[in-house]
């Protein structure tokens, strides 16, 4: 016997009104961001802006504006974290997936560790220790910070991504006289590359978006995006923080729409192995 | 020479994250002469016992709801009968995977003010009346930036986990004309717990240690320990008050962690 369900049509209209408020849920914030984001003046009790226009745009992206040098400041930022923890990854990552190396479990669980437990306590203490050396306020300091939160998802996905790899392509290598360098840097490092893009990506986008470690370490002269977005909230001025905020945006919904296509599941599967 | 490819990156861990984590212990139990006392932890529980509190409940509660929305979205996802529903669902849900807490915390600030757009869009369809519309900006606007941001990774994870299981059982029940929600929750989900739990630890962890979302959405008192610990050293330099703190936003992290070591345990000794 089949249990009471209501008639085709009811339940057609009942699963498209679930969507429908989901779909509100997801995208009413960010369409409220767009919003403020063009608008020139919105007081209460208007529903939409009373006008809409670029000026803060202009303002914005004035030549000598703080968002620009902020932008700066956090691409560099970005671009030097990804180097520093994938120069120092790719042979950790390679050493964890490949060779005999003793403890592996424990140095596994020490790369987990920055994931594992709740950051403030390491910021505040780093942020007092680069205060007295005069790291603090420098483009190193924070570069430091975020790579020793990034470097785990490296070693990760840049051990897993080695992992993948067939063994028995580098023996062929091997066996046909090439040397262990010469074999890693033809054979090994471009099959990882997807992989390695990867986790480079994912190092990028967290520093991108990075507050906490910024907010302690960075004080007074270094201002990322989300801390200059986090000023202009604090200051009532949501136009500027909202154009700030669509700025940070792009680059992480741009990856969210990518990203399966660089972490292959073969990869994923290695994870943690 | 596989140590010293490792090296690096074991220094790295150390120096910036294990030392520091190591200092905050030292500093949340040194007293002013030297020699361990308890007093920071005093004055922290006299002046912050309701933040903690309250840091707890809005952790627990928005890690239940994330992991509601995570099983509803992931089930109806693997099991759902209508095609199209579930395209749009999985192109729908994973908007917010990528946006960082700070953006998340902007973007509820006015989402959810008194006059926001959800207020607006709640008295443009009678749901509610002008007058009775309010700020969400409190504990309530906290645990919706949490689940908002973070369900869809919890999503994305179980998902994942039950796309990857046998479809025989599913399949099974189904012709026996078990319902779909008893499918979920008898089949589906006891081979998926550690997927999810893994999930909601993280998410979990990382939302204890969250700093702008609070900070943004609700900075005055009660609020979350992070802005506490953040007030305690810009204001006034309280150092051994804000590592007590954080010594306590750890142990109540170690409450997740312990959590996910009792069910990891129970899985290893069922699997032998």
């Amino acid at each position: 016997m089949r249990p009471f369900t209501l008639p085709a049509p009811v339940t057609a209209i009942f699963r498209a009104s679930v969507l429908a408020v989901l779909a509100f849920i997801i995208f009413g914030p960010l369409l409220n961001l767009l919003l403020w984001a063009f608008a020139e003046r919105w007081y209460f009790p208007s529903k939409l802006p009373l006008e809409f226009g670029l000026t803060y745009w202009y303002r914005v992206f004035q030549p000598r504006g703080n968002a620009l040098a902020s932008l700066g400041a956090s691409v560099w930022i970005a671009l030097l974290t990804v180097a520093f923890s994938l120069l120092v990854a790719i042979p950790a990552g390679y050493a964890l997936a490949r060779m005999k190396l003793p403890w592996r479990g424990a140095i596994l669980l020490l790369f987990l560790l920055p994931q594992a437990v709740p950051n403030l306590p390491v910021y505040v203490n780093i942020a007092q220790v680069f205060y007295q050396i005069g790291l603090n306020g420098t483009i190193l300091g924070v570069v430091l910070v975020h790579a020793s939160h990034g470097l785990v998802l490296a070693v990760w996905i840049a051990s897993a991504a080695f992992a993948s790899i067939d063994v028995s392509l580098e023996e062929a290598s091997r066996n046909l006289g090439a040397s262990a360098w010469t074999c890693f840097r033809t054979v090994t490092l471009p099959l990882a590359t997807p992989g390695l893009i990867a986790s480079a990506i994912f190092v990028f986008l967290e520093s991108l978006d990075e507050f906490t470690g910024t907010y302690f370490v960075g004080v007074p002269d270094v201002t990322t995006l989300p801390l200059l977005m986090f000023n202009a909230t604090m200051g009532g001025n949501y136009q500027i923080s909202s154009i700030t905020a669509l700025l940070l945006l792009i680059p992480s919904i741009g990856f969210m729409l990518v990203v399966e296509r660089f972490l292959k599941a073969d990869v994923l599967a290695m994870v943690g192995r | 020479m596989a140590l010293a490819l490792i090296v690096p990156a074991l220094a790295v861990v150390t120096l910036f994250f294990v030392a520091p984590l190591a200092m905050s212990v030292v500093v949340a139990f040194r007293g002013k002469g030297g020699g361990i006392t308890l007093e920071h932890f005093a004055k922290a529980f006299d002046y912050y016992s309701t933040d903690l509190l309250f840091t707890l409940a809005i952790v627990v509660l928005s890690t239940l709801l994330i992991g509601g929305v995570a099983i509803a979205i992931a089930g109806y996802l693997t099991l759902g009968g209508n095609a199209r529903a579930v395209a749009i669902l999985r192109w729908l849900y994973r908007w917010p995977l990528f946006i960082p807490f700070v953006v998340a915390g902007q973007v509820m600030r006015t989402f959810l003010a008194k006059n926001g757009m959800l207020n607006h869009v709640l008295i443009g369809s009678g749901l509610i009346e002008p007058l009775s519309a309010q700020s969400l900006l409190d504990w309530r606007g906290i645990v919706i930036a949490f689940v908002w941001k973070q369900a869809p990774f919890v999503t994305l994870l179980l998902a994942g986990a039950m796309a990857s299981l046998e479809t025989q059982h599913i399949e099974a029940a189904r012709n026996l004309g078990a319902r779909r929600l008893r499918v979920l929750v008898d089949i589906v989900l006891p081979q998926v717990r550690g997927t999810l739990l893994v999930g909601l630890v993280l998410s979990f962890v990382t939302m204890l240690s969250v700093l702008s979302v609070p900070l943004m959405i609700n900075p005055n008192s009660p609020t979350m320990v992070t802005v506490d610990v953040a007030y305690r050293i810009n204001t006034h330099g309280d150092y051994p008050v804000a590592n007590a703190l954080c010594i306590l936003s750890l142990a109540l992290s170690a409450i997740g962690a312990a959590f996910y070591l009792r069910h990891a345990s129970r899985a290893s000794t069922a699997a032998t």
